[in-house]
């Protein structure tokens, strides 16, 4: 791996007006953590990247024929293969480098990273056997989750990636079951399962530890996976102006604990290393949930069992990254 | 006229004959999955590339939904992409079908006919590709190894024509042709080199983008593009036409191409699209698809011999269907008989509903009975075809009712 790369905030500006990669005007609402997300992504580049992106909300925002907001070479196929269809770039680039074809056409490179983009939808359900192929395979890509618990793109339905508890369309507060009865599915758990030489989490409240480790992501030789944390404020019934405030707290709460798994080892990363050590600034996830409608229900008296149930959730899941962390 | 060259002659089965064609076709990235009786094309490409015998990248996904997606991946890189599968595999693909065809993407993907489940089931029928017939492929039947190696190798050339930018679906028989060994004459790799050259990326302007500059279809860093995006009632029914016509030009193209690749091979398959066999002062012809239209010839051979005035027409080219040579040659005669090896529940076989289409108006146009037979890989023998040429016969004095018969059947 190269040299670390630490993000130079006096050069980024300049970087970023230079060479956006996605240009603002796209149609994302206010707001939302993923299009912070896919800036960052940007801020992290070492050279072009080749976007694979999985149908979902950063797909439909930044493009409508004949509008795209993407100044990257950038596709989108279907809902569950953006993984496989960044495999066959891969093989393409790896084929196109080999054999020189185009070393003397001035108008065309093949020196570019691969990166796919997809939604929890994407990842957690109809995308996971591509994924798991993909790392398999091991393609030289780096995956990104953007995760905002639930596919709003279609209207805020429940996915493998919605908390327990959460209020959505299809896990609606009944008289008889109050939202999603289940839990998140461990995605990075499973990624890591695979052996990849590199998988983390980011949030974009933290955005130095975000770049190094976008940067890191790409950087790697064989498969990488961020699980990134994406804020949606009309799925998540949030204020438009919480956004970071909540990536925050997610991170402060250790709701999503920020860490990164290297050749399969684990180390806690910024403010989770720093809560490791210093138990005591750990918050209570209701800090976390009392900002958010979708959980609103959780916090009224007859159902404190659910609130109850959700902190175990945290600590229980929190207590397994401690255990596994090599740098605690 | 150039030269017809000379040519290896190797025992080969179908899916064998097609791995060459693969081989020699200067294939970037191959993305396959297993499925029989596709299985030798994979086995074999793999054998190639294992050995250090071709320099591609075999992608051996997960499924075949990733091995299509792959395949669109690649093809939006830059590259030559190449996929194989069969019935159920092929249904898996069908969403990518769709948007292989609509990326305009020149993947070519061979197709073992199989009968889809379910009840599951491994042997030859057409209900698999003919499902896919509206997904903006152009479509290849082959009647034997031979026309699956040469049509292949033709795909590339036509799929990557600018004029087109289609897809191509090259079809072979399940087992009758895939697992049955054949003699083949393979092109000297160079002839084949020169033929296709490598993958060339047509060009295009995209004025609000990158100004004047005629910029690289693909995707490169140098020139970025948007591929796939959200493309609503304001424009998708744009971009439908614009399919809707490349699949018009493709007529030319496929006719081009066949001819070229006859003049270097000496190989041709009617002028293309149709195949007829001793039409000429037939009263009747039998027209179908695919590997049954061999044994047709030997049937209408032995019927001539009887004195009696038959002929038949192969289908080669699916889509585009050769709608106005079909129409022209089929008002020659008195009744046709056509043979489907699929059928449309609650309707008619694929084949047959498409020439009562074409014909209808048409002055003179021949009375016309569908035969629907060998679902599953039911065989189709020489005595049962020659029955079916007996009742078109009769159909010129009795009339074509019932249109809908299924043969071989208990």
């Amino acid at each position: 791996m190269a040299k670390e790369f630490v993000p130079n905030i006096r050069q980024l500006p300049k970087f970023m007006k230079e060479d956006p990669g996605i240009l603002p005007g796209h149609r994302a609402c206010a707001g939302c953590g993923c299009a912070i997300i896919l800036r960052q992504l940007m801020m992290a580049r070492r050279k072009p990247l080749v976007i694979a992106n999985a149908t979902g909300c950063m797909e439909v925002v930044t493009t409508i024929f004949p509008y795209t907001a993407w100044k990257t070479p950038w596709i989108h196929v279907a809902f569950e293969n953006a993984a496989a269809v960044a495999a066959g770039i891969d093989a393409g680039r790896n084929k196109l480098q080999r054999s020189g074809r185009f070393s003397d056409d001035p108008d065309v490179s093949v020196d570019y990273d691969v990166v796919a983009l997809a939604g929890d939808g994407g990842t957690y359900d109809i995308g996971l056997q591509a994924l798991s192929g993909a790392l398999e395979r091991w393609h030289n890509f780096l995956y990104i989750l953007y995760d905002n618990e639930a596919y709003m793109n279609t209207g805020i339905q429940r996915s493998g990636g919605t908390p327990f508890g959460a209020w959505t369309t299809t896990t609606p507060v009944g008289s008889k079951i109050k939202g999603k009865p289940l839990t998140k599915k461990p995605i990075v758990d499973i990624v890591v399962a695979h052996r990849i030489p590199y998988a983390a989490t980011v949030s974009p409240a933290y955005w130095v530890d975000a770049l190094k480790k976008f940067r890191k992501g790409l950087e790697t030789e064989g498969p990488a996976f961020i699980h990134a944390f994406g804020v949606c404020p009309r799925g998540w019934r949030t204020d438009t102006k919480d956004t970071i405030k909540l990536s925050r707290l997610a991170v402060e709460t250790c709701f999503f604990p920020l860490y990164e798994v290297v050749n399969s080892e684990w180390y806690l990363t910024g403010p989770s290393l720093t809560i490791a050590k210093n138990p005591e600034r750990k918050k209570p996830v209701e800090e976390y949930l009392k900002l958010q409608g979708r959980f609103r229900h959780m916090l009224l008296p007859e159902n404190k069992w659910m609130l109850e149930k959700f902190q175990e959730l945290v600590d229980e899941n929190w207590e397994i990254i401690l255990k596994r962390a090599k740098n605690v | 006229m150039q030269k017809v060259v000379k040519q290896r002659m190797m025992a080969l089965n179908g899916d064998e004959a097609v791995a060459w064609a693969v081989k020699q076709s200067n294939v970037d990235v191959v993305s396959a999955y297993p499925i029989t009786p596709q299985t030798l094309i994979v086995e074999r490409i793999s054998e190639f590339v294992h050995n250090g015998e071709v320099d591609m990248e075999f992608i051996k996904v997960e499924s075949e939904h990733s091995a299509l997606s792959a395949c669109v991946g690649a093809a939006a890189a830059g590259a030559r992409a190449f996929t194989a599968t069969a019935a159920n595999g092929l249904q898996l693909m069908f969403e990518i079908l769709y948007i292989t065809a609509s990326l305009r993407l020149p993947v070519v993907m061979v197709v073992v006919n199989r009968a889809p489940s379910g009840p599951i089931n491994i042997h030859c029928d057409h209900n698999d590709t003919m499902g896919a017939r509206d997904s903006g492929w152009i479509q290849i039947y082959t009647e034997d190894a031979q026309e699956a190696y040469d049509s292949t190798i033709q795909a590339f050339k036509i799929s990557e024509n600018p004029e087109v930018l289609l897809p191509t679906m090259v079809t072979l028989d399940g087992f009758f042709i895939s697992h049955t060994l054949q003699n083949v004459s393979l092109l000297p790799d160079e002839v084949v080199h020169e033929f296709l050259g490598v993958r060339k990326v047509p060009k295009i302007k995209v004025p609000e983008i990158h100004g004047d500059k005629e910029v690289p279809l693909m995707l490169n860093p140098r020139y970025p593009l948007t591929f796939g995006p959200l493309d609503l009632f304001d424009y998708y029914f744009e971009h439908k036409r614009q399919q809707i016509e490349a699949m018009m030009r493709a007529y030319k193209v496929i006719e081009e191409v066949h001819r070229e690749y006859a003049e270097i091979s000496g190989r041709s398959y009617g002028d293309g699209f149709i195949e007829p066999y001793r039409i000429d002062d037939a009263d009747v012809v039998v027209v179908g698809l695919g590997s049954t239209m061999g044994t047709t010839k030997t049937i209408v051979d032995e019927l001539r011999e009887e004195g009696k005035k038959v002929g038949s027409i192969r289908v080669r080219v699916f889509r585009p269907f050769p709608r106005e040579r079909l129409k022209k040659v089929l008002c020659n005669f008195d009744a046709v008989g056509v043979l489907d090896r699929g059928i449309s529940f609650g309707h008619y076989g694929q084949l047959y509903t498409d020439l009562c289409a074409t014909l209808y108006g048409v002055k003179d146009a021949p009375a016309m009975i569908d035969f629907v037979y060998g679902l599953g890989g039911r065989d189709m023998p020489p005595k049962l075809l020659k029955k079916i040429f007996e009742e078109v016969l009769e159909a010129r004095v009795k009339g074509p009712e019932p249109v809908f018969r299924i043969k071989g059947v208990r």
